[in-house]
C-alpha cells in the first residue's frame, strides 16, 4: 500500500516539475531570455591581436595531486602483527586540507589459541585488505635542516576517515584516525611516516568487541 | 531488528564473494582516477614557462607553499618572474637571478603579462560553485540501520540540472552489500550559498549476509529512489552536502522493501 503511494507521489512530482519547467524554465534548458540586441557592427566585437596572445601562453602546471606507496607493520588485534603494504592517493584542496584514499593489504597471523591447540583454525583466509577515505589537515607546517646548507619543507598532519576492512570472510565498517609526517625531498617528491589506528567491530572470538588495529608505515609519494 | 538493514530468512547457502568486492573495486576506482588525470600532466610538461612582471612595489618569495613559511627573497617592481608550478593557492616562481620560491595568490594577482595587461589568477568563488561542470565527493551515513560509505561524481548539464553516478558500500550487522545508481539532481536556486536540491534515480543493489549468519543468500535487486538535500558552499572548491533518500528495493518476493537513507559528507567542484 505504502509503495503505491510512493509511485503516486513520484508521478505527481514528475508532472509538477515538468509543468514548472514549461512555465518558468526551471531546468534551464535553452536560453533564459532572448539575447540583447547588438548595436555594434559585428566586425568590432573581437580583437584578434589580444586573442592570439592568450593562446600562446603556456598553462601553469598545477600539482595538487599526490600518489604513492607505503609499507610497514600492522597489528590485527588478537591475530599478531604482519607486514602491511598499500597505495595512497591524495588531493590537496587548500594549503591546509587534503582528502586521501588508501588501499592496503596485510596478513592475520595465528591467535595464541590456534597455536596452542595445534590444528583447529578459526578461519582459512588470513588476508586482510582495507580501503579508507580520509580528510587530513596539515596542522604543523614547517622546515627541517640537514647540515648547514640544506632546508626541507615538512608537514605534520592529522587525519581521520571511514572505510571498510575485509577480514575473516566479512567486510567490516572501519573508522581510522592517526597522524603523519610528510618530508618533501624535492618540491614534488615526499617521504611519509604514518601512524594509524583502524577500529572495527568483530565477534569472531565469541563476543562482539571493538578491535584496535595499529599500523605504522613509511612511504614515498609524488606530486603531479 | 536493531541494526539489520536486511535479514532475510532462507534455506539456501551460497558461498560469499565479499573478498573480491572491497579490494578489487577500490583498486579499479583508483586506476580509473589515475587514467583520467594523466593526460593533463603530459600537457603541463612544457619547457616554456609563463612569464609575468611584478606590478606591486615588491614581490615576496616564501620558502614553502603555506602559512608561516618565512620570506627569504624579494623581487622589485618591474622585474619579470617565471611561474614554475601552482600548488593549491601558492605559486612556485623563478626570479631573473635564478632564485626559486613560493608566492601566494594575493600577490600573484598584482602581476602583469608581458603586454602590460593584468593576469587572471582565477580563484574559485561562489560563482564557480553555481556554474562548475564537474563535482566529486564522499558521503557517509545510515542506510536502514546499516553504515553506508558513498563516492559520487556529477556533471552539470546547466546550473539547475546535473547527472550523478554513485557507488556505495553498505556495512550492516547482519548483511553487507554494494549499490550503484544513477540519478538526476534538480537545484531550484543554484546561486544560493545554501542550495537545496531534489533528486530522482535508479540503480542496482547487491546484498550478501555476513559469514556469522548461517541462513541467507546473495541477492541482486533493482532500486529506485527519491530524495532531497542541501549543498553548502564552504570555501574555495569545497562544499558540504547532506541528503535524505528514500529507496524502494524491487525484490522478487511479494512485497517491495523500503529503506531510508541519511548521509552527510563533503565534495569539491572543478
Amino acid at each position: 500500500m505504502e509503495s503505491r503511494f510512493r509511485v503516486l507521489f513520484l508521478i505527481t512530482l514528475v508532472i509538477m516539475l515538468s509543468g514548472c519547467a514549461a512555465t518558468k524554465n526551471l531546468f534551464g534548458i535553452g536560453d533564459d531570455e532572448a539575447p540583447p540586441p547588438t548595436s555594434e557592427p559585428p566586425g568590432q566585437v573581437i580583437d584578434p591581436e589580444v586573442e592570439r596572445r592568450e593562446i600562446k601562453e603556456p598553462a601553469i602546471d598545477r600539482e595538487d595531486f599526490e600518489v604513492g606507496a607505503f609499507v610497514g607493520i600492522m597489528n590485527i588485534e588478537d591475530f599478531g602483527s604482519d607486514t602491511v603494504y598499500g597505495i595512497r592517493f591524495a588531493y590537496h584542496v587548500t594549503e591546509g586540507f587534503f582528502v586521501e584514499g588508501t588501499i592496503g593489504q596485510s596478513e592475520a597471523s595465528l591467535t595464541s589459541f590456534e597455536v596452542l591447540s595445534g590444528g583447529a583454525r578459526l578461519f582459512d583466509d588470513r588476508t586482510v585488505t582495507y580501503y579508507n577515505l580520509n580528510l587530513g589537515y596539515n596542522v604543523l607546517p614547517g622546515e627541517v635542516f640537514i647540515g648547514e646548507g640544506r632546508a626541507y619543507n615538512t608537514n605534520f598532519y592529522l587525519i581521520a576517515g571511514l572505510g571498510s576492512t575485509n577480514f575473516a570472510d566479512d567486510d567490516r565498517f572501519t573508522v581510522n584516525f592517526g597522524a603523519g609526517f610528510r618530508f618533501l625531498m624535492t618540491d614534488s617528491v615526499a617521504f611519509h611516516v604514518d601512524f594509524r589506528d583502524h577500529l572495527f567491530d568483530i565477534d569472531i572470538l565469541g563476543r562482539e568487541k571493538t578491535a584496535h588495529n595499529l599500523e605504522g608505515t613509511i612511504g614515498v609519494t609524488v606530486f603531479f | 531488528m536493531r541494526n539489520g538493514w536486511i535479514l532475510e530468512p532462507s534455506t539456501t547457502i551460497i558461498p560469499l564473494t565479499s573478498r573480491l568486492s572491497a579490494f578489487s573495486w577500490s583498486a579499479c576506482l583508483l586506476a580509473l582516477a589515475l587514467l583520467a588525470i594523466s593526460p593533463g600532466q603530459a600537457e603541463a610538461a612544457d619547457d616554456v614557462l609563463r612569464k609575468v612582471a611584478v606590478a606591486d612595489p615588491y614581490l615576496e618569495m616564501h620558502t614553502g607553499p603555506g602559512r608561516g613559511y618565512p620570506i627569504f627573497h624579494v623581487v622589485d617592481r618591474g622585474d619579470s618572474i617565471e611561474i614554475i608550478m601552482q600548488r593549491t593557492d601558492w605559486y612556485q616562481v623563478r626570479a631573473a637571478d635564478g632564485t626559486e620560491g613560493w608566492v601566494d595568490q594575493a600577490q600573484m594577482e598584482l602581476t602583469l603579462k608581458p603586454d602590460g595587461s593584468e593576469v587572471d589568477f582565477a580563484r574559485a568563488t561562489l560563482d564557480d560553485f553555481t556554474n562548475a561542470k564537474w563535482e566529486a565527493g564522499i558521503l557517509a551515513g545510515d542506510f536502514g540501520g546499516a553504515n553506508i560509505i558513498s563516492l559520487y561524481g556529477g556533471y552539470s548539464l546547466n546550473p539547475h540540472v546535473s547527472v550523478e553516478v554513485w557507488g556505495s558500500q553498505i556495512l550492516g550487522n547482519f548483511s553487507n552489500g554494494w549499490m550503484g545508481s544513477v540519478n538526476v539532481v534538480h537545484e531550484t536556486w543554484p546561486d544560493w550559498r545554501f542550495s537545496p536540491f531534489f533528486t530522482l534515480g535508479a540503480g542496482v543493489i547487491h546484498t550478501s549476509p555476513k559469514s556469522t549468519i548461517i541462513q541467507g543468500e546473495d541477492r541482486t535487486d533493482q532500486v529506485g529512489h527519491v530524495g532531497a538535500g542541501l549543498r553548502i558552499y564552504a570555501t574555495r572548491r569545497f562544499l558540504l552536502r547532506a541528503e535524505y533518500k528514500s529507496y524502494v528495493v524491487f525484490t522478487s518476493r511479494d512485497e517491495n522493501e523500503e529503506v531510508e537513507e541519511w548521509k552527510v559528507g563533503f565534495a569539491f567542484f572543478f
